[in-house]
């Protein structure tokens, strides 16, 4: 459903994604973990066809998002990792405009509105400006925006950042039925409990190449550990700090 | 940590930060070049102007000192209205709407120091613009009067009181107002009235016709005038005191009980408004953190226009109601329409008031002239009202672009959609614009034709041209709409309406010159012919087309690679 061919992102003299090579196959959930600053969001932003590749190619369902960025785009949902969007909208006229983005109109989508308010608890805040939703609101807000015209790929950059904990248990729900149903779900995160319940395969992104993947027994063989949690693999595979190093930055 | 040290350590990030934004960023040298470039126009013209004027006011027996002290008076007294208003509204940002506030209110400091650095943030933000016109303005009267090195200590000493009396009464009364609203509506408040308030000020200033005063025939308006001079001055006020302090050295009558009363009264607005912030800030920055009634009817107005967009494709329909629905709920958006009025009603105003029917020396040939001089005042307004409206649009979208840029959308689409939003009304208003200046001169109807249909074309070339400068060169940092076209993308964008504006006039007057001159004495007047207008119109639109379409196509393409 996604493929990453030889994807390369450089901000001046700065290589964020290094020729990504990676194949995403349907109605699975797949984690893209990694350090801070590893190339994550600059990989999900092109998928989403937010950035533009400098070199390698984006395919969705076989449509190139560079070449044919529309018809990639129509099948995808993006949530970014930061809930930025139009605070003097109510909740109810973003889904409606992101809708109509999407060409839908009409009745449907004014039950499709009230079904994702509703889902998230959001339904008496529909007619409220969003300058006055918190930033979980905004969160829950922007995921139903990407889930109003039922898309076939959903990329989801952080989606646990200012949820409460039913929110993050419901949206675990919804990616997982989403995936059931044969949709495929692409989650940046650094939550690794998150990434280990929830996702059928995991990429780990370090310094903007992909340095290990597979599912968590990939990963495990890779880190040449058969019983770690996913925390030690992650740890070993991105050459985490050491005990010694934290005693002497945090110790007495 | 003693309250000096907090204090220093307060300001630390807020200096390095003004200094880096100085120093770093895109556009830093076409700012650098377009301030001091205001700075060298605006300096030396405001010292030799005040100069002159107060050379001509010493020569002036008894009336001349009294004038050159009233005049000191009254520009003080606009600094201070200015000074109360900025503070006002500068004092809102950074005691309640400032990002660092959670982190700041989190940290173990004393409320004083707190206090301090908030009232010197307020103070320079609002202060440093009044301060850069008091220079060339003191320095005149120094000049003029031969002050010394002891006016300048003299001007330091009543100028910094002058500056703390309004920064503290602007934080206590914002205190006070936040403690009445929540934060942001304030304000919303704040921003109208400030707006308003300016606005107000540019009618008062033009309706008092000041071009009288060198009109033989108004004498008698200006002893009147002078008569209210005289009358009693503000004796209450900081302005006043710092004006008699500073003129009264200069004519040989200094009074230190005014300098006296002016630190006192500085000391004495921080100390109240110490001890309301020791008692009132944590209330009310509480309720600073509550949101407004942001429940939103839904208005007919929004069904008509929803049903005015029907023949739009359903993303643009979508696009344009987003648009409008933002601007008439933002503040620093809509608000600007004020100074857009005031700006149609002043030019009209003028327009009214030319006295083409009323000088013997008036011939044809100037009253024709009038019209190719309304065009072009009347594009230069359009050019303006673009600037302020069109060219922030794409900026606009700020940190929400990524919606549209992960939406199957076209750059066409997202562009088309500005492009009306905002050829739509500038086309509107240049019809009004042109069309009522067109009756009030009384136009022939051949040019009232011209003038109409090249303000529309041009409305359309400016509404292009202005969301491609927008398209290059994007704001998306900025918080504040009012901002955005005093950048360096809206000062390219004026310089390159002003050229296509120039090519149109220019071109008008060389197509019709036989007409224009046949206006002039001794020849016989004529209406313009048929194919003089149609030449000049087709040669106008091929103008506007092309400098509209251009920039348009270039503005579609770099849409396309932007990186949302």
């Amino acid at each position: 459903m996604i493929l990453l061919d030889s994807l390369t992102k450089r901000y001046g003299d700065f290589t964020a994604v290094a020729g990504i090579d990676l194949e995403i196959g349907e109605a699975q959930i797949f984690g893209l973990l990694g350090p801070n600053g590893a190339g994550k969001t600059t990989t999900l932003r092109m998928i989403a066809g937010i950035l533009r590749p400098d070199s390698g190619r984006v395919l969705v369902a076989g449509y190139d998002n560079v070449a044919n960025p529309i018809e990639a785009r129509k099948l995808l949902g993006f949530v970014p990792d930061r809930p930025f969007v139009y605070d003097k909208l109510t909740g109810a006229e973003l889904l409606r405009f992101s809708a109509g983005l999407y060409g839908l109109t009409g009745p449907d989508v004014e039950t499709r509105v009230d079904e994702l308010l509703e889902l998230w608890d959001l339904a008496p805040w529909k007619d409220q400006l969003v300058e006055s939703y918190s930033h979980g609101m905004r969160q829950k807000l922007i995921i139903s925006s990407a889930l109003i015209h039922k898309p076939r790929v959903l990329v989801v950059d952080e989606p646990m950042v200012g949820l409460d904990p039913r929110s993050a248990w419901l949206l675990k729900d919804v990616l997982r039925t989403f995936a059931e149903g044969g949709g495929t779900a692409l989650v940046s995160t650094h939550t690794l409990e998150l990434a280990e319940s929830l996702c059928d395969r995991l990429a780990v992104i370090d310094k903007g190449r992909v340095v290990a993947s597979g599912s968590i027994d990939d990963l495990r063989r890779e880190a040449s550990s058969e019983t770690a949690g996913l925390e030690e693999i992650f740890l070993k595979i991105t050459r985490g700090a050491t005990d010694s190093e934290i005693s002497r930055v945090v110790g007495d | 940590m003693s309250v000096r040290r907090e204090f220093v350590l307060l300001l630390t990030p807020k200096v390095l930060s003004a200094r880096r934004r100085g120093i770093a960023g895109r556009g830093r040298w076409g700012r650098a070049v377009m301030v001091l470039g205001v700075g060298a126009a605006a300096w030396p013209f405001i010292y030799v102007t005040l100069t002159r004027l107060l050379r001509t006011l010493r020569g002036v027996e008894e009336v001349g000192p009294l004038l050159a002290s009233k005049l000191l008076a009254l520009g003080l007294l606009v600094f201070l209205g200015i000074l109360l208003l900025s503070n006002l509204i500068a004092a809102l940002s950074s005691f309640f709407l400032s990002r660092d506030l959670p982190w700041i209110r989190a940290a173990p400091l004393d409320w004083l120091s707190v206090y301090l650095t908030r009232l010197t943030e307020t103070l320079v933000s609002s202060s440093w613009m009044v301060v850069l016109m008091l220079v060339p303005m003191l320095a005149a009267y120094w000049t003029v009067y031969d002050g010394g090195w002891t006016f300048l200590a003299l001007s330091i000493l009543a100028v910094v009181p002058f500056l703390i009396i309004p920064a503290a009464i602007g934080s206590a009364t914002t205190l006070l107002l936040v403690r009445l609203f929540p934060a942001r509506r304030s304000k919303d408040i704040l921003g109208i009235i400030a707006v308003a308030s300016v606005g107000l000020v540019v009618l008062l200033l033009r309706v008092l016709r000041p071009e009288r005063l060198v009109n033989p025939e108004s004498y008698r308006n200006l002893v009147d005038f002078m008569a209210a001079l005289r009358g009693p001055s503000s004796p209450w006020l900081p302005s006043q005191w710092g004006a008699d302090a500073l003129a009264g050295f200069l004519q040989g009558g200094f009074d230190p009980f005014l300098l006296v009363l002016l630190w006192t009264t500085a000391l004495g607005t921080v100390t109240v408004g110490a001890i309301l912030h020791r008692s009132l800030y944590a209330a009310c920055f509480t309720r600073a953190q509550e949101g407004t009634e942001n429940r939103i009817q839904h208005h007919a107005a929004w069904k008509w226009l929803e049903r005015a967009l029907s023949g739009a494709s359903l993303q643009r329909q979508q696009l344009v109601l987003k648009d409008v629905r933002i601007f008439f709920r933002d503040t620093t958006q809509w608000s600007q329409l004020i100074i857009l009025g005031v700006l149609v009603v002043v030019y009209v105003y003028n327009i009214r008031v030319l006295p083409l029917s009323s000088g013997e020396m008036i011939t044809r040939y100037l009253i024709t002239l009038v019209v190719f001089l309304n065009l072009a005042l009347s594009g230069f307004v359009l050019a303006a009202i673009a600037a302020r409206f069109v060219f922030p649009a794409l900026s606009l979208e700020g940190q929400t672009l990524w919606l549209l840029g992960s939406a199957p959308l076209e750059a066409r689409t997202i562009l088309g959609a500005k492009y009306w939003v905002g050829a739509v009304p500038l086309t509107a208003m240049a019809l009004l614009l042109t069309g009522f200046t067109n009756y009030l001169l009384g136009v022939p109807a051949g040019l009232a034709v011209l003038s109409l249909a090249s303000t529309v074309a041009l409305s359309l070339a400016f509404t292009a041209q202005a969301l491609t400068w927008g398209v290059y060169f994007p704001e998306f940092e900025s918080e504040n709409a009012a901002q955005i076209p005093t950048s360096i993308g809206g000062l390219l964008f004026m310089l390159g309406a002003v050229v296509t504006l120039g090519c149109v006039v220019g071109l008008q007057i060389w197509i019709l010159r036989e007409f224009l001159m046949s206006g002039l004495p001794g020849r016989e007047p004529r209406n313009p012919f048929m194919w003089e207008v149609g030449l000049a119109l087709s040669g106008t639109l091929m103008c506007c087309a092309v400098s509209g379409i251009l920039p348009y196509r270039a503005a579609l393409r770099r849409l396309d690679r932007l990186d949302f």
